[in-house]
């Protein structure tokens, strides 16, 4: 579907669509890690469970692992892909084309 | 009565007060009332805001009821606790930069605005607002009762007493101080609650005999709680996974988390705060939970859910310590409620009261203004209060009926109104009246809908509507269009 009025866009939404998909990625890849480690490794019966510092393999992957891993993903994701900008009005410096 | 358990929390409601009266000074001498009381002048610098929104996604569910979920349920519970770790990044990222310029665009000071400015349509902002504070004091009921139970668990004095104490805190600094004492309030909270919880952990692991020990123990009491499905498969797979809606993606839609999503400085503050609240958040609900499921191991024999924290941390930590350690969930509470409160607030002066019965634009008309703001957050105050002396059971589940109906609400108005062009008011309202209805519907009578949480369905369904009915119906004003996605500010009269 095409707009019937033309307006010049505000590339700022262009790159916080970008940010937008990359926040959902990084979660969808969390539900990923949080789901193969948990099931992965702990479906078997309990007995048969392999321990590292004396917690499961599978609580200590999908939950400290995985909250060490995502931290450091999180800060990645603003390091590689999030953009400073101006929140306030539109300021001709702050374009980076021209129209959109 | 334990007076070294009260001692710490005596100083520690005092310095609340204390940062409620320098917010207040403040408000007296800034130049917009109503951007100061709800949002603070947009003044959050990173560290602050992780620490709000840290503050306002921990409540007493993470604190106490939670963990005495995990006390029940064991390791799968601490499972389920982790899937808010993304929230943080999601809330943030997802409505991100764009929510926060196009709140200054339209000097938003609460979602509803900007609902308002998207939709143009008062049936959404009068329907938003009324869920809102339906919701809020629902949800504010439930964090009541957590910290009046914890307090009565710890101290010893009565549940009425602690519900007193308790109350008029949270209430009287939100009403003197508004949203820039419950930031304040929320970051001493945020350093409080991660200092308890580590605490806690280690008193655990302390008692227990390391973590080695204290697995094995657990393991001896039942197998099933070191596995991810918890004693008679109760946590099975449809049902823990529905949890990734209810609390990570959908939590995109809760308004108290959405308000700080504008309320920052500059787009440096957010990205600080991105990293910082995971971080921050994942340890608490790490910590909490795992100490939650430990627990069993030392005190295997409590039955009532909400006493569980209170009886472990009595037993592994010194009284000095755990009347520290009790700040800690306290301060998760009170930080939850103080910002339902102002946002509740918030609803009734500035969306339905200035929007629709709107006063003359005298300079009365303004003191009024003033005096409404804190009176109705001191109203509201008391109307929780009073409901939360006939206090019900678990307060997890009460909790999670607010949740859920909150992101019923709220959820698809604003992402689709953010990234969607042709979502129009229509579809917006009749995505909110199917979504309460079918979520109002499903959690009386439905409970769980193929084996998972009703959210899903719920979702679901006001999704189709929105997008079906905005299709069939007019697309949105070019002005709207501009706003949202031009790049010109659309004057208004």
């Amino acid at each position: 579907m095409k707009d019937s009025d033309s307006f010049v866009s505000d590339l700022r939404f262009t790159q916080a669509n970008r940010e937008a998909f990359w926040a959902v990625g990084l979660a969808v890849l969390n539900f990923l890690w949080w789901y193969t480690t948990a099931y992965g490794f702990g479906s078997k019966p309990a007995e048969n469970y392999t321990y590292v510092l004396g917690l499961p393999l599978w609580f200590m992957l999908s939950c400290v692992g995985g909250l060490v891993l995502f931290s450091l993903f999180s800060w990645l994701m603003v390091r590689l892909f999030f953009r400073e900008m101006s929140l306030d009005d539109y300021l001709p410096e702050n374009d980076v084309e021209g129209k959109g | 009565m334990n007076i070294q358990v009260l001692l710490p929390l005596i100083i520690y409601l005092a310095v609340m007060f204390s940062l409620a009266f320098y917010s207040r000074k403040r408000l007296s001498t800034s130049g917009n009332f109503l951007e100061e009381y709800f949002i603070g002048s947009r003044g959050m610098g990173g560290f602050v805001l992780a620490m709000t929104l840290v503050a306002t996604y921990t409540s007493a569910s993470s604190f106490v009821g939670g963990p005495g979920v995990a006390y029940k349920m064991g390791l799968g519970w601490v499972l389920l606790a982790m899937i808010q770790l993304p929230t943080a990044w999601l809330t943030l990222g997802v409505l991100g930069k764009k929510f926060a310029i196009i709140a200054r665009r339209v000097n938003a000071v609460t979602v509803n605005d900007i609902l308002r400015e998207r939709y143009q349509n008062r049936w959404v902002v009068i329907l938003g607002s009324l869920s809102l504070v339906l919701f809020f004091i629902a949800a504010m009921v439930a964090q009541f009762i957590g910290g009046a139970r914890l307090l009565e668990g710890m101290t010893g004095i009565s549940y009425n007493t602690g519900l007193i104490i308790f109350a008029s805190t949270v209430i009287l600094y939100t009403c003197i101080g508004g949203f820039r004492a419950v930031v304040l309030t929320d970051t001493v909270q945020g350093i409080v609650m991660m200092i308890g919880t580590v605490a806690l952990l280690v008193g655990i692991l302390h008692a227990g005999g390391g973590m080695e020990a204290t697995v094995t123990t657990l393991r001896e009491i039942d197998p099933a709680l070191v596995t991810p499905f918890a004693p008679d498969g109760f946590l099975a797979k449809p049902f823990i996974m529905s949890f990734w809606i209810l609390v990570c993606f959908g939590v995109i839609g809760l308004p108290h988390s959405a308000v700080r999503c504008f309320g920052y400085r500059d787009s440096r503050s957010m990205h600080t705060a991105i990293v910082l609240s995971t971080v921050i958040v994942g340890v608490i609900m790490l910590g909490m939970h795992l100490s939650g499921a430990l627990g069993r191991a030392i005190l295997p024999e409590i039955t009532v859910g909400d006493k569980i924290i209170p009886a472990i941390t009595l037993t592994v930590l010194h009284p000095v310590f755990a009347g520290i350690f009790i700040a800690g969930p306290l301060a998760a509470i009170m930080s939850t409620i103080d910002s339902q409160l102002i946002l509740a607030s918030a609803a009734i002066v500035k969306d339905l009261y200035l929007n629709y019965i709107r006063p003359s634009e005298s300079e009365k008309a303004e003191k009024v203004v003033k005096q409404l703001g804190s009176w109705t957050t001191l109203l509201i105050g008391l109307i929780v209060f009073l409901a939360a002396f006939r206090p019900p059971d678990l307060i997890v589940w009460l909790n999670l009926f607010a949740f859920g109906g909150m992101q019923a609400a709220f959820l698809w108005p604003m992402v689709l109104g953010l990234y969607w062009k042709r979502a129009n008011a229509t579809g917006a309202l009749t995505s909110m009246v199917s979504g309460l209805f079918t979520y109002f519907y499903m959690v009386s009578y439905v409970k769980r809908f193929y084996g998972m949480h009703v959210i899903v369905p719920t979702l679901a369904i006001s999704l189709v509507i929105f997008v079906v009915v905005s299709l069939v119906t007019q697309r949105p004003d070019t002005d709207i269009l501009k706003l949202f996605w031009g790049r010109d500010r659309v004057k208004k009269s």
